[in-house]
């Protein structure tokens, strides 16, 4: 929050914070993320732009972090406002690694904690910009939860933010199962990912994959897909489209 | 003219390296009526006995409920249990808040003992006058610590702390080797006869004695009369049969036994048998 250096504080009926500036719109951004729960735990993945406002300025944004022992997050939306909560987790888990007598906070309580603070900033009229995923193994328990901007969350066995829950949820609706294997679980976040490529135009074809297991996280190197643009579709798009040129 | 140079108030050290304030708040707890506790691997039970000020007037409450997964039983002040008992509501209520998820009880107790510290190092406060033995249940278990005046804290399998309870530790430290497997009901059974041990010549019925329990798949709760008054019929131990059980404890359980709580104020005048420093 930079208070601008006014004149004289002009107190007004919103008080001292008025003249404050708050998030207004995102800066740089970065797209969908999809994730599922598999047999083993959760498979997430994010490809790596950073958009500028609808140029792509950035290429290797890692958007998947671990958060302590037991958790993965993933983020889209705006990249500082993720840097800054990866930044309130990074002291969370240190303070509770400092009690140091064998309790740790579990994927749940991460991603309740992160609940607040959305809900929290939104209050405040200053939201956090993101679309935020939480999944991870604790106890033989697996956990797969969603935050928005807002606050608003939810689990489930398959989530994914913005263009994600319209491109990528009905493929998940339609072919995810409770005992994927890893490598069907890869091969179904490669379907999303290559439709929302497709379709998506903030997307790239740079992405990871991470993995959360009881034996923790694993963040796959950067990769492409393979992709094929000559299908007919592609040929001529907006041929049926009315009213589009 | 002064019998203590060092007693005035709570930071002032005595040449031999001891706080005397402090001491006679630990002497507050021993006055105030027993409570005990003891666990299995999987429940938590305490227990106290309920003594009324005056005959006219009821007893004080000394078990009180701070979440599902923690309880506590105090002797002491009473009106120094209840603030940190809120206290601790409030801390446990503002982790689910926060996480969802139950306050780990060795952390709530840190932080028990954490402000009960700060009050034996600042010269405008007091000490806290009560002993706290606080029952929970969490990812690692049942767990039942004690907590002192003094700010120390330790974890216990059984413990007892209040007038005569000297009675109840040598009951339970002849058999808290069997607690770790003990089922429930026998943990309550023990329960029973270790408060039976800190009466002093009183019939032991379940009007003069309140037990809780938390454990796993049971939130913590005050078992209501009536099962306790079954339990110690079915048990048959209402007492008295083995008076001499008491006698033990004559060093400790003292003149006291029969004021509970609210006389700390004769913590004072305790002479040299003030309470060492390592409890």
């Amino acid at each position: 929050m930079n208070c601008m250096d006014s004149k004289q504080p002009e107190t007004g009926l919103l008080g001292p914070e008025s003249d404050s500036q708050r998030t207004l719109y995102p800066y740089v951004t970065g797209t969908s993320v999809v994730a599922l729960k598999y047999k083993d735990g959760i498979l997430m993945a994010a490809d790596m732009g950073g958009s500028y406002g609808s140029t792509l300025r950035y290429k290797s944004v890692e958007r998947m972090k671990p958060i302590g022992k037991h958790s993965l997050l993933g983020a889209s939306g705006e990249i500082s406002d993720f840097q800054e909560i990866l930044r309130y987790l990074d002291e969370l888990i240190l303070y509770d690694n400092m009690w140091d007598d064998g309790n740790s906070l579990g994927p749940k309580e991460v991603h309740n904690y992160l609940t607040r603070v959305m809900y929290n900033r939104r209050n405040k009229f200053n939201p956090l910009w993101n679309s935020l995923v939480l999944g991870g193994v604790k106890n033989g328990q697996t956990y797969l939860g969603m935050v928005s901007m807002i606050g608003v969350n939810f689990e489930d066995n398959h989530v994914a933010t913005g263009f994600g829950n319209h491109l990528a949820r009905p493929i998940l609706r339609q072919e995810w199962h409770e005992n994927l294997s890893f490598e069907e679980g890869v091969k179904l976040l490669e379907k999303c990912m290559r439709v929302l490529l497709y379709r998506d135009r903030s997307a790239v074809n740079k992405l990871q994959i991470a993995k959360i297991t009881e034996e923790g996280v694993t963040i796959s190197q950067p990769y492409s897909l393979k992709t094929h643009w000559e299908f007919s579709a592609f040929q001529n798009p907006t041929q049926g489209a009315v009213g589009s040129w | 003219m002064f019998r203590n140079q060092y007693d005035t108030d709570v930071t002032t050290w005595s040449p031999a390296g001891r706080l005397f304030q402090v001491e006679y708040a630990m002497e507050a707890v021993k006055q105030g009526s027993a409570a005990i506790g003891l666990r299995s691997k999987t429940h938590v039970v305490l227990g106290c006995v309920n003594k009324a000020n005056s005959e006219l007037s009821s007893h004080q409450k000394k078990i009180f409920k701070v979440d599902d997964h923690i309880g506590v039983a105090i002797a002491g002040l009473t009106a120094d249990g209840r603030v940190l008992s809120r206290y601790m509501r409030n801390e446990c209520i503002n982790y689910s808040f926060t996480y969802e998820s139950p306050l780990p009880v060795g952390r709530l107790v840190v932080q028990l003992a954490d402000k009960a510290q700060v009050c034996t190092q600042r010269s405008w406060k007091r000490p806290y006058g009560v002993g706290l033995l606080v029952a929970g249940l969490d990812e690692s278990g049942a767990h039942l610590y004690y907590n002192c005046p003094s700010g120390n804290y330790f974890e216990y399998q059984a413990f007892a702390i209040g007038s005569r309870s000297q009675a109840a530790k040598t009951y339970l430290e002849r058999r808290f080797e069997n607690f770790k497997d003990s089922s429930r009901d026998d943990l309550v059974k023990d329960a029973l006869m270790a408060i039976r041990e800190t009466l002093q010549g009183e019939t032991f019925k379940s009007s003069i004695c309140t037990v809780a329990v938390v454990g796993v798949g049971e939130p913590f709760h005050i078992l209501d009369q009536n099962t306790v008054q079954q339990m110690i019929d079915a048990f048959d131990i209402v007492g008295e049969q083995e008076d001499p059980a008491a006698e033990p404890d004559a060093a400790a359980g003292q003149e006291a036994a029969a004021e509970p709580s609210a006389a700390a104020d004769q913590g004072g005048s305790t002479d040299e048998g003030v309470a060492p420093m390592d409890i």
